[in-house]
């Protein structure tokens, strides 16, 4: 279980202080082949190079920190596996995102983008502490629980060709966060929401390739609801402009 | 360097910080706040927390049993005072999550569900499944985000508080991405910054753990309280000690030993009960270290199994069946698989102690208030204390609520209270100490000493010494070791040059901030002489009360191991008694 095997582990470089462009450097590191791909990372950290910058945390996928090209594809640092790799792994920078130095990306966008969506909770009815908690029953939590699982680890948004060719693109976590709330029997804020999600680089940019939910470490599904917001943007168009006496 | 303005700094973005944010931006949206983390929000450890929050919602539970819970579980070593503020204030708090959107799991009618935990009499444990501590992240998070009073400095690493006029005014951080040095000039300052579990090796504590606000305050002159208590969560995986929650045991998860007997009955905690039927405050819902401490026994006596990973015990979950596992834990099932490979639902997981939280932490007061005026804490790097000597499980996502509002509330009657002007020359010239120590650290290049070099050292050290079971002679060779780090520490080399996202540079000083800490724990669990809640001496095995029933209080010195101090417990209600988690009692 615990055996030992080298692998020729290809990290991207980039210090903006001194390299006019990114480059690449292996390291030889022994892996226990129970190691995740940040094990590796980190035995490059301790025993050959103290300057190989990267971010992580949590060590279990919860923490959204260790988000990397691995072999091409977004993984979780943590949580892919060496022993699903051959002898020869390939680590980089999210796609997508600015390279700030070596694994490290610039994820400002991404904030920006997610915070913009009033991903809160705009209560229908507004209800003092005193009088207790919003009832919600298991089948109404059911509606949104999947959405709320999201780890902002920007997996989606690395995978998500359309967020590669028009960068205004709202993309999955933050559309899908906003459906969340949407979703929820204690919110009233759909309208507010709806004004930021129905604009140009909302949902409609979404091809519906389903790279996100592929990707998608904790199965948020956000590709379902992009097309589930899809679905109900329209339906207030048609509300809207074919049967305006029919608006609540 | 840039001066930042500000009314309040608070460092550290988790559920602490977050919380106290948001209650100062509610209480008055003209106030300043600059939220400091050397993460985003979200990266922040509160995350990883699993089981519940406990608060008294239900009509078969009282404010009085969850005080006798607490004040028992921590081995008397509670201020009682601060407990019972806590106990009423946790409904309240939990309450607001959830009108917040907190996706609390809930009962067929629509209530929110409790489910038991460890050390607790009545089933008072908010759970969102499986991750709600990841939950409340990310609704303070979110919520926090309608707040534009909330300025947010995303991967700034507070490196100095700035202490002026016997107050602190500010501090200064390190912007990652630059490395340029910020200051930032405040009336008030919250840390909230988290615990030190990475001074271990073996822990369910993110990287970032590495204790460094505790540090912070430590270095300001602000005592450290009861740092000798570390608490071991009984179930964490054995190849890399992620944690598998309490919950697991609520729900009905039982231990076993090599041969298949619930050994918990052998140390106090029987008779066996039924499997699948758990029994509050009994068997496996003991409280955590005396479920950590049966398990060294268990291991002396060789009943423990053998793993490529050392020797476990067996948390056998099987006959809670697929349904209820996928329904109320879903997460620990995932991290099962993907980690061991083996799934909970078809075969008992091999587990064992490993370390998870500190008790101790910055020395407050039950407002949150440090000795320092204008210094506030709150969360795990604090020490109220509420937890005494061995916290129980679920009460420290709501301490954190609890607290980081009441952190909140306690800086603005501080900004009300008529602060005199600054005296920006002076804090300016502080400001520019701590530059120089930063630069002194990183243009050093020749060392003789590498950071993962003295960090191996550090936490082979204290998982040798300062462990679960503990003697005089080893806790005296833990201080001189540490003592030693602390003097190497001087003598590091850095081999990064870059300005730009510095990891090395960073890890440095983490490691900085964990050697003082560590230097508190060993200082504290030597020269205290008994056996009480997580500090378990082999060398003096009974608590007391006599001599003890203090909190411990180390002070900082440069050079020196801290000085120590003691200050009484408050008492309030309930006189230090037997902790009886036996089946039998009444």
């Amino acid at each position: 279980m615990s055996e030992e095997r080298q692998i020729q582990l290809e990290v991207l470089r980039y210090n903006p202080e001194t390299d006019l462009e990114p480059r690449y450097q292996t390291y030889t590191v022994p892996c226990v082949n129970e190691w995740v791909v940040l094990d590796a990372l980190n035995y490059v950290k301790e025993n050959l190079d103290p300057t190989l910058s990267f971010r992580w945390s949590c060590h279990m996928a919860v923490c959204g920190s260790c988000g990397y090209m691995i072999n091409g594809e977004p993984k979780l640092g943590c949580k892919a596996f060496i022993h699903e790799y051959g002898d020869h792994i390939r680590v980089e920078p999210l796609a997508h995102f600015p390279i700030e130095r070596d694994l490290v990306t610039v994820v400002e966008d991404f904030i920006t983008k997610f915070a913009s969506v009033k991903p809160y909770l705009i209560p229908k009815e507004e209800k003092p502490i005193s009088a207790g908690e919003y009832k919600q029953t298991p089948a109404q939590l059911m509606k949104f629980k999947q959405y709320t699982l999201c780890i902002n680890c920007m997996l989606c948004y690395a995978a998500c060709p359309q967020y590669g060719l028009v960068p205004e693109f709202l993309g999955p976590a933050a559309i899908s966060m906003a459906h969340r709330y949407n979703q929820d029997s204690r919110d009233g804020g759909r309208d507010q929401r709806q004004e930021v999600i129905a604009s140009h680089e909302g949902v409609w940019e979404c091809s519906f390739v389903g790279a996100c939910s592929e990707v998608c470490p904790k199965h948020v599904d956000p590709a379902g609801a992009l097309q589930q917001v899809k679905v109900a943007s329209t339906i207030d168009w048609y509300q809207e402009h074919l049967m305006p006496w029919s608006k609540k | 360097m840039e001066i930042i303005q500000t009314d309040i700094a608070i460092v550290g973005a988790g559920g602490a910080g977050l919380r106290a944010a948001i209650a100062l931006a509610e209480a008055d949206p003209k106030l300043r706040i600059a939220l400091i983390s050397k993460v985003y929000p979200m990266r922040s450890h509160t995350c990883a927390a699993e089981g519940g929050a406990a608060g008294v919602i239900k009509s078969d539970d009282s404010l009085d049993l969850h005080f006798g819970d607490t004040v028992g579980g921590g081995d008397w070593l509670c201020d009682q005072d601060a407990v019972e503020y806590f106990i009423n204030e946790a409904p309240k708090e939990l309450i607001q999550l959830e009108h917040w959107g907190c996706p609390w799991s809930r009962e067929p009618d629509g209530s929110v569900a409790v489910r038991p935990f460890g050390g607790m009499k009545i089933r008072r444990t908010w759970f969102a499944a499986d991750k709600s501590g990841f939950h409340i992240l990310h609704t303070l998070f979110q919520t926090s985000l309608q707040y534009p009073s909330i300025q947010r400095f995303d991967e700034y690493y507070a490196t100095d508080l700035l202490v002026d006029d016997g107050r602190c005014q500010g501090l200064t951080a390190l912007e990652i991405r630059s490395g340029q040095m910020r200051q930032f000039q405040a009336k008030a300052v919250i840390i909230a910054a988290g615990g030190a579990g990475k001074m271990f090796p073996f822990t369910t504590n993110g990287a970032i753990k590495t204790g460094d606000g505790m540090a912070l305050a430590y270095r300001a002159g602000v005592p450290l309280k009861d740092m000798e208590f570390v608490q071991y969560h009984p179930t964490g995986l054995p190849n890399n000690g992620i944690l598998l929650t309490e919950g697991c045991r609520g729900e009905g998860g039982i231990l076993v030993n090599k041969d298949g007997r619930r050994y918990l009955q052998d140390y106090g905690m029987g008779p066996e009960t039924p499997v699948g039927q758990p029994v509050l405050k009994t068997m496996e819902l003991g409280p955590r270290d005396r479920l950590s401490q049966s398990f060294w026994h268990e291991q002396r006596k060789g009943n423990t199994v053998s793993t490529p990973w050392g020797d476990c015990v067996l948390l056998d979950m099987r006959h809670l069946g697929e349904k209820k596992i996928n329904e109320r834990l879903p997460l620990v099932r995932d991290l099962c698989i993907s980690y061991l490979g083996m799934d909970p639902v078809k075969e008992p997981i091999p587990i064992r102690p490993v370390v998870h939280y500190c008790m101790g932490g910055i020395h407050t007061d039950i407002k949150a208030a440090t000795p320092v005026s204008g210094l506030f804490a709150a969360g795990e790097c604090a020490c109220v204390s509420i937890n005494g000597a061995n916290r129980l499980g679920s009460n420290s996502l709501t301490e954190l609520l609890v607290f980081g509002r009441r952190a909140a509330l306690s800086a603005i009657e501080h900004l009300q209270s008529g602060l005199p002007d600054s005296n920006d020359a002076a804090l300016a010239a502080q400001a520019k100490n701590s530059e120089d120590r930063i630069r002194a650290l990183f243009d050093k290049s020749a060392g003789t000493e590498t950071v993962a070099g003295l960090r191996k050292e550090m936490m082979a050290t204290m998982e040798e010494n300062a462990g679960i079971y503990r003697t005089g002679e080893e806790l005296a060779r833990a201080c001189e070791k540490v003592a030693e780090l602390r003097q190497r520490y001087v003598n590091l080399g850095l081999t990064d040059k870059s300005k730009v996202f510095n990891t090395d540079l960073m890890q440095a000083l983490e490691l900085g901030s964990m050697l003082d800490c560590a230097e508190a724990v060993a200082v504290g669990a030597r020269d205290r002489k008994e056996s009480r809640g997580a500090h378990q001496r082999l060398d003096f095995t009974e608590r007391d009360d006599q001599n003890f029933l203090k909190h411990t209080l180390s002070y900082y010195h440069p050079k020196e191991p801290p000085r120590v101090e003691y200050l009484d417990v408050v008492i309030t209600k309930s006189q230090p008694g037997v902790r009886d988690y036996s089946g039998a009692k009444k």
